[in-house]
């Protein structure tokens, strides 16, 4: 991965995940004829993936609203030869599909990967569009790398690492439209390795997905009032960075974890598993969605309601330390 | 319409006749087994695997090779059964492996064992999905092998196959065939009386697929007159894909067997055994002595 550099000028106006991907796509299969993408009424006229389909109409396949079957007729064209990336929200990808991702992508060891768009509560749409268990229902099967994307770079990044070495992959990303927490992609980004985005004694804030940027913005205001924190994007899930967390739990003075996710089985429980298993009892909190159907409204809004926004966390390490 | 050579149709009746008196040997060496749906499906999967697809025990990762999608995955026992007999591995391994820790052989069928399967498969509903995908690969790649996909009739209850029904024919991938192994039985009873398909052809028809209907799928000569005018592999023709809906009967062959869902899974002691010999037998319709 290191040494892409992306081209500024284009992406300054579109630094959307969901824009990054089609014109990664574009990029990508044109060198490489053995990637096919797939959508389930993912293309919008006029889109970049609309542009897709025109030019390769073979190749990218839309199956209309039926996401189970495009999780398994993907499968199918990955073990055909493929390299199959498959795209929707993830809601509907895990919930409607979940038995073809475990069956016909995890057991099968079929190279596709599942780009999860809209996680956690960002879609706006209420409980029918949060995606508030995906993660841990793929981090609970075999052969899959979980990466939860903290910005469209990222997620650019985790799709570059899967068509270097095609596998069952989920990458999940927010709604898509979410502000850069990396001004570059030159940060040693690498599958299975936390990032240390910023670092101090006083407790380790670790963020997945759009958990990453409200750790690094709650730290920078924690700076200015002299708190000191190491802030760990966690972009993998599976396989976690345990090392990564067992050092946090050692050098600094708890651990707070942050997801847009149900909070008892997601990156807070993987975390506190390592802690557990290593015998580290250390102060520790997970901050994500409680075990409830979230209310309705926006994401900002939400996020700030079950206090995992920037606020949120920084009255979680004030009240820690 | 091609005639159909009768050498081959004895030919392939003696090579079912063997199968199903393997499988019977294989259940009284294993215990229980799968056996009214593998009974049922002989036939056909004699007649692709024996003659009609493009496929050879010794290459049998083939880059051209027509892919064969096993969406009933209980009906492993018959395809471990047809590849012992071409070779690919000895009943001994079978018996000695089959369902045991650090086997090859489960009650369904996983590819990473055998890699002779193309898909690992078990949970219902998953293989025409997967065969589209395969068909659409194919067509990506300008590979013009065949994609045949084996289904049940009561596994057509899963929804996913109607979502790939749709894929299929809205992508007009005229090289992928549905084979319904319409054995008219489920897990706990008749298909019609469980849950009613109605007038599959029709159903079929109208979501966009050629049907063809072969009225006895336990009698080679029109497994093979179906199969014998296929239209020619074309991945990049946009054709309406097939579906061939082959009436069969649950435990074809084996005359206690029929007609009842019992035999899904079962064992056969001795003396089942010997009356199961000679009903298979007796199944013979063109190499009778």
């Amino acid at each position: 991965m290191a040494g892409y550099v992306f081209n500024f000028d284009l992406m300054v106006p579109m630094m959307r995940a969901r824009d990054m991907i089609p014109l990664t796509l574009m990029e990508e299969m044109e060198k490489n004829p053995d990637i096919m993408y797939f959508g389930a009424d993912g293309f919008p006229i006029g889109s970049l993936g609309d542009d897709l389909i025109k030019k390769y109409p073979d190749r990218v396949i839309e199956c209309g609203i039926a996401e189970a079957d495009m999780v398994g007729s993907a499968a199918g064209a990955a073990l055909s030869g493929k390299a199959v990336i498959c795209q929707t929200f993830s809601c509907f990808t895990t919930m409607r599909a979940t038995d073809q991702i475990l069956l016909d992508v995890a057991y099968n060891e079929a190279p596709v990967c599942l780009i999860c768009t809209h996680g956690g509560l960002t879609s706006g749409g209420g409980p029918t569009h949060n995606a508030v268990q995906d993660v841990s229902v793929v981090s609970a099967m075999p052969n899959m790398t979980v990466c939860v994307a903290a910005d469209a770079n990222q997620c650019v990044l985790a799709l570059k690492d899967f068509l270097a070495n095609p596998r069952p992959m989920f990458i999940r990303i927010p709604q898509g439209e979410e502000p850069l927490v990396y001004s570059t992609d030159d940060y040693g980004y690498q599958v299975g390795k936390a990032v240390t985005i910023a670092d101090g004694p006083a407790a380790t804030i670790i963020g997945t997905g759009c958990g990453t940027l409200y750790a690094k913005n709650a730290a920078e205001l924690l700076a200015q009032e002299g708190i000191q924190v190491r802030v760990l994007d966690m972009h993998t899930i599976k396989p976690l960075d345990t090392e990564a967390v067992v050092k946090a739990a050692k050098e600094t003075g708890g651990i707070i974890t942050v997801e847009d996710h149900a909070a008892s089985c997601g990156l807070g429980s993987y975390v506190a598993n390592v802690l557990a298993e290593n015998g580290l009892g250390i102060k520790f909190k997970k901050l994500g969605i409680p075990d409830e159907f979230a209310k309705l409204g926006y994401a900002a809004e939400l996020h700030a309601y079950y206090g995992y926004d920037v606020d949120g966390i920084i009255r979680t390490v004030k009240e820690m330390i | 319409m091609s005639d159909v050579d009768m050498r081959v149709v004895k030919e392939l009746e003696n090579k079912a006749v063997d199968i199903r008196k393997m499988l019977i040997d294989y259940v009284q060496n294993v215990g229980v087994a799968h056996l009214g749906g593998p009974m049922s499906a002989t036939d056909m999967a004699v007649a692709l695997y024996y003659h009609y697809m493009n496929w050879d025990p010794k290459d049998y990762k083939a880059k051209d090779r027509d892919r064969f999608i096993l969406s009933k995955g209980h009906n492993a026992d018959l395809f471990y059964n047809i590849f012992c007999d071409m070779g690919l591995f000895t009943r001994e391994e079978i018996f000695s492996e089959y369902n045991k820790l650090h086997g090859r052989f489960g009650q369904h069928p996983n590819r990473m064992y055998l890699p002779m399967f193309e898909v690992s498969a078990g949970s219902l509903g998953h293989g025409l999905s997967l065969a589209t995908g395969y068909a659409l690969g194919a067509r990506a790649s300008g590979d013009n092998y065949r994609v045949f996909c084996m289904t049940g009739d009561g596994e057509l209850d899963e929804g996913s196959n109607w979502e790939a029904l749709m894929l299929a024919a809205h992508r007009k991938l005229g090289n992928l065939v549905l084979i319904v192994d319409k054995n008219q039985i489920m897990g706990t009873g008749p298909t019609e009386e469980v849950m009613a398909l109605g007038n599959l052809t029709d159903k079929l028809t109208s979501f966009g697929w050629d049907v063809i209907n072969i009225k006895d799928g336990n009698d080679m000569l029109q497994v093979c007159e179906t199969l014998e005018n296929l239209p020619e592999p074309d991945c990049h023709a946009k054709r309406k894909p097939i579906a061939i809906i082959s009436n069969t009967i649950k435990g074809a062959g084996v005359d206690f067997m029929t007609g009842t869902p019992s035999w899904h899974l079962g064992s056969v002691d001795d003396e089942l055994g010997v009356k199961a010999y000679a009903s298979i037998e007796a199944f013979r319709k063109y190499t009778k002595e």
